[in-house]
């Protein structure tokens, strides 16, 4: 499979004013299409601001970022926030669904700029929470879901626009460990279909699901390995 | 699900955010809709009183003698001038264009008189046409039904010692006074007012008359037109506008207008600071969720249109209650301002209704501009950081 997604000596530099903090520092790096990648690495080491970048949510300082052949972010601020509902799919540690929108309006989101019927968007959301098995609490608000299945009806929003790429932070961050491994294992299911994911994990557990893992120490790539750990071999380095 | 349903379902959960703007918004609107409906019922009083205001075209005979007074207004001389005026030209004001714009026409003859020994000026009326011109004299007895009854004003009756069914002379002949004006603040409290055809015969001037007092209802028409339009049928006569009275009124009437508007704007201002300030708090307050929206490829435009939509749709709402709140506001308050007790203003006035719903859309847009314009602005990343 041809890469779908690739970074080029990218940086990311903070300036707080009092002096400049570099979160990344010449990272490069490549995706393929249907791959499960995981970012990995302690807190500060820049995992989070990595995938804002990936997810067109920030700007490099330096390098640059091509997805399926855009140069993302030399799109205007507009024509990146169309990039973001057409290729990239968020999911949330802390779900970050709208409290007063049902499960099914949440699920809508990000249809709702986009000129489907509205009967049709509605059959599309609620198949998608067949997909993450919440079909029958369509009408329920988040806040009447637990915190597995609020992270299920975020992942069927990230999936409702069928974008390329999921990226997820932290995904399983707030849930305790059975629920995490069902939301990875869904998250593998979905990959399995084709869909390109990219997690950041603190937690070596959501390893399982993932083709390769990227580790990242002080704003740079420590090591890529690829992820055996379904079969319980450990992460071999490349 | 669109644009306009997560505006909607917002303001559904917030619920007492939407009814502080509602509320803040609602209370301007009314305020304007009070002020307009009673600014209206005023002047439309005024407009239906004109004529009890008094005669605001007075007609005398040309001439280069000098003016006498009355009531305050220059009178060509009375009895000296060159042309004269006469009882049937009343019906040539008739003939006029805007004659429909003529109320009343009260002729009048002037005279001085000896009575009970002391000068007094007699005028000679038609009684029908001064007491409906007059409306604000207050008589005590009752008006002259017969010939040889005169009104006296309150000065002639203390002066010359004469009460109600007391006869007195003048030149010869027995009148009685059949009413007594209350003290009018005017020259009226100075004179006997008589029949006109009696004035006519006694003073030996048959059908001549000294001037001619016309009450034109001139407030939605131009009084200078009629003047213009008088003249020409009389053109041995001098008519002249009093604007005075009228003026004073609608200058009244004209500053009140100002107020009224002065006092809208300030409150209007006021409301849409109100706005700002609870947009700006809303759009603060969700930062995260607008940092969502753009996450999932929401364009700036759609947060404004997201944040217009809520700002639409509370101040239609503001609008409406405003309007009714304004117009019942108006019901109780007009009976305290207008002479005539304020004639109810109808519950739907949809021209004002419609005014009311777009001036509160417009204040209501305009002040969350800048709310929705920092929201739109929002860096996703930062509005994200809690993540």
């Amino acid at each position: 499979m041809g890469n779908l997604l690739a970074m080029k000596g990218v940086k990311k530099v903070y300036d707080t004013g009092m002096e400049c903090v570099a979160a990344l520092n010449d990272i490069s790096f490549e995706v393929s299409e249907g791959e499960f990648v995981a970012i990995m690495g302690p807190s500060g080491s820049g995992k989070s601001t990595l995938l804002s970048l990936l997810g067109g949510l920030n700007h490099p300082s330096a390098g640059s970022i091509v997805v399926d052949d855009i140069d993302v972010y030399s799109l205007s601020v507009e024509r990146l926030a169309d990039f973001r509902r057409e290729y990239v799919g968020f999911v949330f540690q802390s779900f970050q669904l709208i409290q007063y929108l049902t499960i099914v309006e949440n699920v809508m989101l990000p249809l709702a700029v986009s000129t489907i019927p509205r009967a049709e968007k509605k059959r599309i959301a609620i198949d998608m929470i067949d997909k993450v098995g919440l079909r029958s609490k369509t009408l329920r608000l988040p806040g009447e879901l637990s915190g597995g299945e609020q992270q299920r009806v975020a992942i069927a929003r990230a999936l409702v626009n069928r974008p390329p790429i999921v990226l997820a932070d932290e995904p399983t961050g707030n849930l305790d460990s059975a629920t995490s491994q069902e939301i990875m294992e869904l998250l593998g299911s979905l990959n399995d279909e084709g869909h390109t994911i990219v997690i950041v994990t603190h937690n070596p557990d959501n390893l399982r699901e993932v083709h390769r893992c990227i580790r990242l120490r002080d704003g740079r790539v420590q090591n890529e390995s690829i992820a055996h750990l379904a079969n319980g071999i450990k992460a071999e380095e490349v | 699900m669109n644009l306009y349903n997560i505006s909607f379902n917002n303001l559904r959960r917030r619920k007492a955010k939407m009814v502080f703007t509602v509320l803040g918004l609602a209370i301007a609107i009314s305020t304007v809709v009070t002020l307009i409906t009673v600014s209206k019922a005023m002047n439309a009083e005024i407009a239906e009183r004109l004529d009890e205001y008094g005669a605001n075209i007075v007609i005398v005979p040309k001439s280069d003698d000098l003016s006498l007074t009355y009531g305050g207004m220059a009178v060509s001389g009375i009895s000296l001038g060159a042309h004269k005026i006469y009882e049937k030209d009343t019906d040539r004001i008739q003939g006029i264009k805007n004659r429909d714009n003529i109320k009343i026409i009260a002729p009048k003859l002037l005279n001085a008189a000896t009575i009970v020994q002391r000068n007094v000026l007699v005028v000679g009326v038609r009684f029908d046409d001064e007491l409906a011109l007059k409306k604000w004299w207050r008589l005590t007895g009752r008006r002259p039904g017969v010939n040889h009854e005169a009104i006296i004003g309150s000065e002639v009756r203390v002066k010359l010692q004469l009460g109600l069914q007391q006869s007195f002379d003048l030149r010869g002949e027995t009148f009685v006074v059949a009413g007594i004006l209350e003290p009018t603040g005017s020259q009226d409290d100075g004179i006997v007012f008589i029949d006109l055809k009696q004035a006519q015969r006694i003073f030996g001037k048959p059908g001549e008359l000294s001037l001619i007092e016309v009450a034109a209802l001139c407030y939605d028409c131009p009084i200078e037109e009629i003047v213009r339009q008088t003249s020409e049928k009389l053109p041995e006569a001098r008519v002249m506008a009093i604007r005075q009275t009228i003026e004073s009124k609608m200058e009244a009437m004209h500053r009140f207008e100002h107020f009224s508007y002065g006092i809208s704007i300030v409150v209007l201002l006021v409301a849409a600071l109100i706005v700002t300030t609870t947009m700006t708090a809303s759009v603060n307050e969700r930062t995260r969720e607008i940092g969502v929206f753009r996450a999932i490829g929401f364009r700036q435009t759609h947060i404004m249109k997201i944040i217009l939509s809520e700002a639409f749709l509370t101040c239609l709402i503001a609008g409406a209650v405003g309007y009714f709140v304004g117009v019942g506001a108006a019901r109780i308050v007009s009976p305290l301002l207008l002479m005539n007790g304020g004639e109810s203003s109808p519950l739907m006035n949809y021209p004002l209704l419609g005014g009311s719903l777009a001036l509160a859309v417009f204040i209501g847009i305009l002040a969350s501009i800048y709310p929705a314009f920092k929201a739109s602005r929002l860096d996703p990343t930062l509005a994200l950081r809690a993540l």
